[in-house]
Formats: structure tokens, sequence, C-alpha cells
């Protein structure tokens, strides 16, 4: 008898927790009535309930609200913006421009790489300071084991504070939160390195980590939450770009191409 | 403050000669240091250009069959696989098409079967070349990842099967046929070792395996051999989205679902 394939178990109709749209009656969101037990919902709070099935308190809501709003950046030079911008220069439609942008915030040099890498690192070193670990011990086998920690430095402004940390402190401030384990760990790990010669300050991505950890995300989670995070910053910058003549939005004539490669050469006749 | 970026894009791989009178318009156009579109236009085959464009240079006779092969091999996974069911989705409700291959691509990328697979099984002949021992003590003992990252983990060695003991014949078919093509390297020794390299993973070996031994035989790195997988995937989902679209969403797969719970069925 030969056994059944796993995926024969898979066939037929798709069981699912998650929701389903009855048409013309009501919508099953994550067990709840979308239209009922849900009413009233912000856009946030049912994205993160989407993602975690967690309800947050209206401060948490407002934080992460923030944590979106202070790095919607409408600058057109920023590799994501400049995607979606570039989708409004060639008249594309304005969801494949915010699509491409989007995918384009999942980058290496800023985005979600590195605040997965920093988020990924806040749990091990937790978890390891807890076990008793010194901090110097604990970023010292970091960077003899991935020469470098995502989320310290940045590729346009390297020494600078990164303007966005101060905004988040007085905002948790104002509103009564206090730095949970990841955070406070995050600016620890900033001062470890500064005080062992590297000039790395904390960039946006330790901070954007640490938060939504704090408030019990997992690292999956967190990656869903940040994907949207760039986005508002793309509109205006795809808008701009459409209603500039087409082409016209970082114009460059040929002679910006340049040119070090092989040599003028015939492709012979096969 | 000094800007630290490039006022140019810096290209070892294209030229362009600008139209007298009209500097945004580029007369002549090299690849590599060929004239695009006054002699290699109409000299080249499609992929004796698409080498050209990664390697920089042409490819030899039998690289560029052995590229052919491949390229037809992955034009079309069919439309059961996730990136053309994701593309027909989109060419059933009527979308760009663009939002298809978005869609084709997006769910053709990760590591069941897609470019990142692909690249994965790149690293590993990478490390392991041709040494059958050192193939058959990392499926046994498969590194550990030392760090999480914005790719989940793979649930099956890079380049096997994930549910079956046995590779598919068109992945054998394929093997055969670059192996042949290619008698040197990595795809020839695939297609010996295939049996041994089947027992010590407990899974079949896949296409992306034979994918990633002909990418590095054709000289690709893995960047190179992902985004090329990516691309060459491509030409099915497109064919695949247009017949939806004509076919319309009625006649597309809407399947059920078995809500387990339903609010209104928890009520007594």
């Amino acid at each position: 008898m030969t056994t059944p394939h796993v995926l024969s178990a898979y066939e037929g109709a798709l069981k699912t927790s998650m929701g389903q749209c009855f048409p013309g009656e009501r919508t099953v969101f994550r067990g709840h009535d979308l239209h009922a037990g849900l009413k009233g919902l912000d856009w946030m709070e049912l994205y993160v309930f989407g993602i975690t099935g967690m309800r947050f308190t209206p401060a948490q809501v407002e934080l992460l609200h923030a944590l979106w709003t202070c790095t919607s950046y409408p600058d057109a030079r920023l590799w994501n913006n400049r995607v979606a911008a570039l989708a409004g220069s060639a008249r594309s439609t304005a969801t494949l421009a915010i699509a491409a942008g989007i995918a384009a915030s999942e980058a290496t040099i800023f985005g979600w790489q590195p605040v997965m890498n920093v988020a990924d690192f806040l749990l091990r070193a937790r978890a390891e300071r807890e076990a008793g670990a010194a901090l110097p011990e604990v970023v010292a086998r970091e960077l003899a084991r991935h020469k470098h920690i995502g989320g310290y430095g940045r590729p346009v402004a390297t020494l600078q504070v990164d303007e966005r940390i101060p905004f988040l402190q007085d905002l948790m401030a104002r509103l009564g939160l206090p730095a949970g384990p990841c955070l406070e760990l995050a600016f620890a790990v900033e001062a470890e390195l500064l005080a062992t010669g590297r000039a790395l300050r904390m960039n946006y991505a330790p901070v954007l980590a640490a938060i939504p950890l704090d408030l019990g995300l997992s690292l999956r989670q967190l990656h869903l939450f940040v994907t949207p995070c760039l986005m508002a910053g793309m509109p205006p910058c795809h808008l701009e770009a459409a209603e500039r003549p087409p082409g016209a939005t970082f114009a460059m004539r040929c002679e910006r191409i340049a040119y070090s490669g092989a040599a003028p050469r015939e492709w012979p006749e096969s | 403050m000094k800007d630290p970026f490039s006022d140019t894009i810096n290209s070892r791989l294209w030229q362009e000669q600008a139209t007298p009178g009209n500097p945004f318009a580029a007369e002549v156009c090299r690849a590599s240091g060929y004239d695009v579109y006054g002699d290699l236009l109409g000299k080249a085959s499609y992929v004796e250009y698409l080498y050209l464009l990664f390697k920089r240079e042409r490819p030899a006779p039998q690289l560029a069959r052995a590229f052919q092969i491949l390229a037809i091999a992955l034009a079309n996974p069919g439309p059961r696989d996730p990136s053309v069911h994701a593309a027909m989705a989109t060419g059933a409700s009527g979308t760009p098409a663009a939002a298809s291959l978005i869609a084709a691509l997006g769910c053709g990328a990760g590591s069941y079967g897609g470019g990142r697979e692909v690249l994965l099984a790149m690293q590993a002949f990478e490390q392991r070349g041709t040494d059958l021992a050192a193939w058959t003590e990392a499926l046994a003992d498969p590194p550990v990842p030392t760090r999480t990252q914005v790719w989940p983990e793979p649930q099956q060695p890079a380049g096997f099967e994930t549910y079956s003991s046995a590779s598919a014949r068109p992945t054998r078919q394929t093997l055969a046929l670059l192996a042949a093509t290619l008698p040197d390297g990595r795809c020839a020794w695939l297609e010996q070792q295939r049996a041994a390299l089947e027992a010590a993973a407990g899974h079949g070996l896949a296409m992306t395996a034979v994918s990633a031994a002909a990418l590095l035989d054709l000289g690709f790195c893995p960047d190179e051999g992902e985004m090329l997988s990516l691309l060459l995937r491509l030409p099915g989902a497109a064919a695949h989205a247009l017949e939806q679209k004509q076919q319309g969403f009625r006649q597309f797969p809407f399947f059920h679902l078995d809500l387990q719970d339903d609010p209104k069925r928890a009520q007594p």
C-alpha cells in the first residue's frame, strides 16, 4: 500500500482561523465580526490585530502609529521612494509604484534587513544577558560571528544622532510608556560600541525593532508590522513625478553613464 | 558636508553615445563593447545576448546551447506552481500586466522551489564542490543558521524535493540533457551522483539543484543565478495569466474555506 501524499490532506476546503468574507452578510476577521466586534478599530489597531491577534492599549497604538509616521520621509532620492517616483515619471499606475516601493524597502543598507538583523540580535542578546553574560562579551561575540550589528551606523549620516530617536523618546515619556528591555538593551549596545571605539551611532532600526518586540511581537510579526512603515513617504514622490513631464524625474543625459568596460568590438558572424 | 555619492552611473556593461543635438537620446548603445543596434542585433541569439548582459562576454557555443536548454526548462513551471498560480489570479481578476509578473516574482522568489532555493543550492555547490563526502556530511548534519533573516528558514535541503524521495521525470530529463551538453561540469557530476545524493538527503533531487548546477557550469555566481532563475520563470506565468484573463474569473478556481472560528457558529 502506498502512503498518502502529505499534500492530499490539504486538498479541498482550506482550513483557516484567520477569516472569511460572506458577501452581503458579514466578514469574520480572526474570530470576530469585522463590522460589529471590531467596529471602531483604526487601521493600525486592525493591522496589528491581524498580525498578532493581540489588542493594544490606546497609548501603545499611538506609539505604534508614531513608529511609522516619524519615518515617512517624502525624499525622492531615497532608494525606495525613488522607485515610486520613477514609476510616476514613467507614467505607471499608483498601485504598481507603491507596491514596487514597498518591495524596495526590504533592503540591506536600510529598511527591513537591518531591522530583522538587529531584532534577532536583541532577542538573542537579551536571552544571553538574562543567562548572566556581560554586555561587552555579548557584543564582542556578535561582532566576531557576524562582523557587524545591523542598525548601528547610517548610510547617509554616520555620526549624528538619528532624529527619530529623541522624537520617540519624548512621545514615550508623554504617553507614560517606559522603555522595555529590548529598547534599553539597544541603547546599551550603542554605548558599548562607542565605548570600544566604534563610531557607530544607533540608527532607527534598533528602535523600530525594539519597541514592537517589547510589546510582545515575534520576529516574523515584527517583519509584517514594519512592511508598510515607509509607505507614506512614497505617494508625494510619485505624485510630483507624475506632474513633471514624462521622464523628467532624475533626468540624465547619455554622458552621465561612466563606462569602464570592454573597448568597441564586433560580434562575429556565426 | 562632502557628498559621498557618485554623480554618474558607473557601468562596465553599458555605454551610450549621444545623438548630435540631443544629449538625452542615444545614437549608439554598446553592451560590453558590442554595438547592440548597429551590429549585434540580427547576429546574436536571445540567450547569447542575455549571457552577454550578465557576464559581459559572448558565451561559447556549448554554453549558449546549455543556457537555452535551461531557459526552456525553467520557462513554465506549470499552472499549479505558486508563482504561476499567483500570476493567473491576477490575470483572472484583470489587473495590469505588470501585477501578474510582480505576483509571479513574489511567489517564485522563495526557498520552496523559487529563486532563494536556487541561490542556496548554488552556495551549497560552491562550498561542497563535487565532493560526495562533503555533500553527504552536510545533508546528514545541516548547518544551523546563526540568525534569523527576512527569508523564512527552508524546510528541506536546498535543491531537493520537499515531499518526495524521488526526483521528478522532467528534472531527470533536463539534467540528462544538460549533463550531455556540459560533460565536464557539475551537471554531469550531479547526474552521476543523483542516487547517492538522494539517498543521503532522503529527498529526490529537485529542478532547483539542476538549475544551480547548470548556472554554475555556465559561469554565473549565486546572485546572478538567483536573478536569472526569477527572470526565466516569467514566460509561463505571463502566458497563463493571459489565458485566465481571456477565460474570465468564473472559469478560474475560487476554492472553498473551512472557517474554524466562526463566531456565529460558536453561538449556542
